[in-house]
């Protein structure tokens, strides 16, 4: 980083603007740059698709969930936003979504973008709310807020939203009229992995980007940020729009892919659920939203096998354990485990 | 009208003694636990088994419905919260709410989903005449239970030794420390105490709320909303709150059925745009 000109001993040159400007350039270029990882990781997720036919129902409802965390990553990993209302964007889009195919039109793109655009509309309404005095506890209390105010409406709103029984009679027409949504669920898991993946690309994007870094500063200190002439206030405005934009597709996609819409979607364990499996995956890296969905599918699967009524013990249990042992020391622990393998090799 | 308004004074005040714990964690001490209803929770089914398996009487309850939660907080708060004080406020989050879906998991299997009942003493049912308005024995009880404890809270906050200790050890720790105040002891009391209260305004609140394995997930937005409105100087502003939460709720309900909870919502996040800090903020 170009801050080891600092340590340097005055005696040496100090470097021109121009070498700077140019290794600042490169500095920035590096973090963007694509690890042979993500390229593993894609394919493998390809491969999926052609190699486990049999579980395209669960693995497009995994890319959904991850296309949901990585949202909510968006604005906590990389904004340092605390969001238990995370859930109302997701909700909104698949209500939206869902509305749009009865009333308006069964094509699927057009209901995934107005999802997409109700749920960012609200985003940029609500977000002036996060920015009053910030404390994390305010923040907390008015996201969890709008998420019951928007469940208690849509409860109440039966003619609209059929309340209590759910949306029923969404009928989505065949992708570009071509490939229509089947009963095993391949089409919808082609469709959700095909949006998350360019979702993730656009989301890869913004955060690489200086946008991206000057939300890394304003997370880590505001103050600061401000002084250095970042406009907080704006950016932390902009990322939570893009932020319920992302959620809001995530619950379009699941309306779509489901064919149903009920009060659930906007329940509070949504917002709860996804900070959990943002968790287990780690936060601030973009995958982890993808691979926390992964391991959070995994364990419900296989904990409500074992014990169809009492698995959210062990999601609690997890939780705290997570919580006790540290969040870092669990997904430091790969990179730990990688650095320390290298370092004996030496 | 006006029996509305002593309703609503009285589940107001029910609302405080359930938070009011949370209150003293969440705003003094400034940790996040929303595993709050938990301890409540332990509270009414101590009284509802106690009641209903061995036949004790209502009064004779709430002691017990006040000891075992205290313990479990003064335990859990020794073996597990007082290692997450300095973490974040996400840390704190996750853990509470992982609390929370065992705590309503467990319960779930050890007694089952459906809801708890009591039958109150005879002289706590019906209704009395007060210049005129009928008034509900039992809301009449409560709200004189809990001015009592609302007094006496207040009192010991702020004119007892223990009081003033626990105002020094919020306010700056190290210094605490340094005068010689055991920090720590006063801490995990100050939980225990917060934790009982709740079990006994869980147990004093099963006949308003009821109690099933889900109360913790279901009353946790009353409380934080309870303590955040309130603001986080004292006790007095989480007080306010509560009856201002008891009586716009019970009103809501009321005269306009069809809006129901709605209402709460928004009076929370009205009050939080005009006051980011809470009715009574503290002085800077």
């Amino acid at each position: 980083m170009p801050t080891d000109t600092l340590t340097q001993p005055p005696t040496a040159v100090a470097p021109t603007t121009q070498g700077l400007h140019e290794r600042a350039l490169r500095n920035l270029g590096r973090t963007g740059r694509w690890r042979p990882a993500e390229f593993v990781f894609w394919a493998l997720a390809a491969a999926t698709f052609f190699f486990l036919p049999d579980q395209h129902l669960l693995l497009g409802e995994i890319a959904i969930l991850g296309l949901f965390a990585l949202s909510l990553d968006l604005i906590l990993g990389y904004a340092g936003i605390v969001s238990l209302g995370h859930g109302v964007f997701f909700g909104v889009g698949a209500y939206v979504a869902g509305l749009i195919s009865i009333h308006m039109t069964g094509e699927p793109i057009t209901g995934l973008l107005l999802g997409g655009v109700a749920a960012a509309i609200l985003g940029l309404a609500t977000a002036p709310l996060l920015l009053l005095r910030a404390s994390d506890l305010t923040r907390l209390m008015v996201t969890l807020g709008i998420a019951m105010l928007f469940y208690e409406a849509a409860n109440k709103a039966a003619w609209l939203t059929g309340g209590a029984d759910g949306l029923q009679g969404i009928w989505i027409d065949p992708i570009f009229g071509r490939f229509d949504f089947d009963l095993m669920g391949t089409t919808s898991y082609a469709y959700a992995l095909v949006v998350t993946f360019l979702l993730f690309l656009v989301a890869r994007r913004i955060v690489t980007s200086p946008f991206g870094l000057s939300l890394a500063a304003i997370r880590d200190n505001p103050m600061r940020a401000n002084t250095i002439g970042i406009p907080v206030g704006k950016r932390l405005v902009a990322i939570y729009t893009i932020s319920a934009l992302y959620a809001g597709i995530a619950g379009a996609l699941l309306a779509q892919t489901t064919m149903f819409v009920s009060l659930d979607v906007l329940a509070f364990h949504r917002s709860a659920d996804v900070l959990l499996v943002l968790v287990l995956g780690g936060v601030g890296y973009l995958y982890g939203g993808l691979i926390g969905a992964i391991v959070f599918k995994l364990l419900q699967d296989t904990l409500s096998t074992l014990t169809p009524q009492y698995w959210m013990f062990w999601l609690g249990l997890i939780l705290v354990v997570i919580v006790l042992i540290g969040r870092e020391r669990i997904t430091g622990a790969p990179a730990t485990l990688w650095n320390r393998v290298r370092g004996m090799g030496k | 009208m006006l029996t509305i308004l002593i309703d609503g004074i009285a589940y107001g005040m029910l609302l405080f003694v359930l938070a009011s714990g949370l209150a003293v964690t969440l705003g003094l001490m400034n940790f996040i636990n929303l595993a709050h209803g938990a301890f409540a929770m332990a509270g009414g089914y101590v009284t509802a088994l106690l009641m209903n398996r061995w036949g004790v009487p209502f009064l004779a309850t709430l002691p017990f419905a006040f000891l075992v939660p205290a313990l479990a907080g003064a335990f859990a708060e020794r073996t597990l919260y007082a290692r997450l004080y300095r973490r974040s406020h996400l840390d704190q989050v996750l853990f509470s709410i992982g609390l929370v879906f065992m705590a309503v998991t467990a319960t779930d299997y050890l007694f089952g989903s459906q809801q708890q009942l009591v039958q109150l003493p005879g002289w706590l049912q019906g209704r009395f005449d007060l210049f005129g308005i009928p008034v509900g024995r039992y809301r009449a009880f409560l709200i004189v239970v809990c001015s009592v404890l609302v007094i006496g809270l207040q009192l010991i906050l702020n004119r007892t030794r223990f009081g003033s200790q626990l105002r020094a050890a919020v306010d700056d720790q190290r210094v605490a420390r340094g005068l010689g105040i055991g920090v720590a002891g006063i801490f995990a009391t100050t939980f225990a105490v917060g934790s009982g209260l709740a079990g006994l305004g869980g147990a004093l609140g099963i006949e308003i709320l009821g109690m099933e394995p889900t109360f913790p997930l279901k009353f946790m937005v009353y409380f934080l909303i309870v303590v955040t409105i309130g603001g986080t100087t004292g006790l007095i502003g989480p007080f306010i709150a509560a009856l201002i939460i008891g009586v716009g709720d019970v009103a809501g309900k009321y005269y306009v059925p069809e809006v129901g909870a709605f209402l709460i919502y928004l009076l929370m996040i009205v009050i939080l745009i005009l006051r980011p800090q809470g009715l009574i903020a503290r002085a800077r």
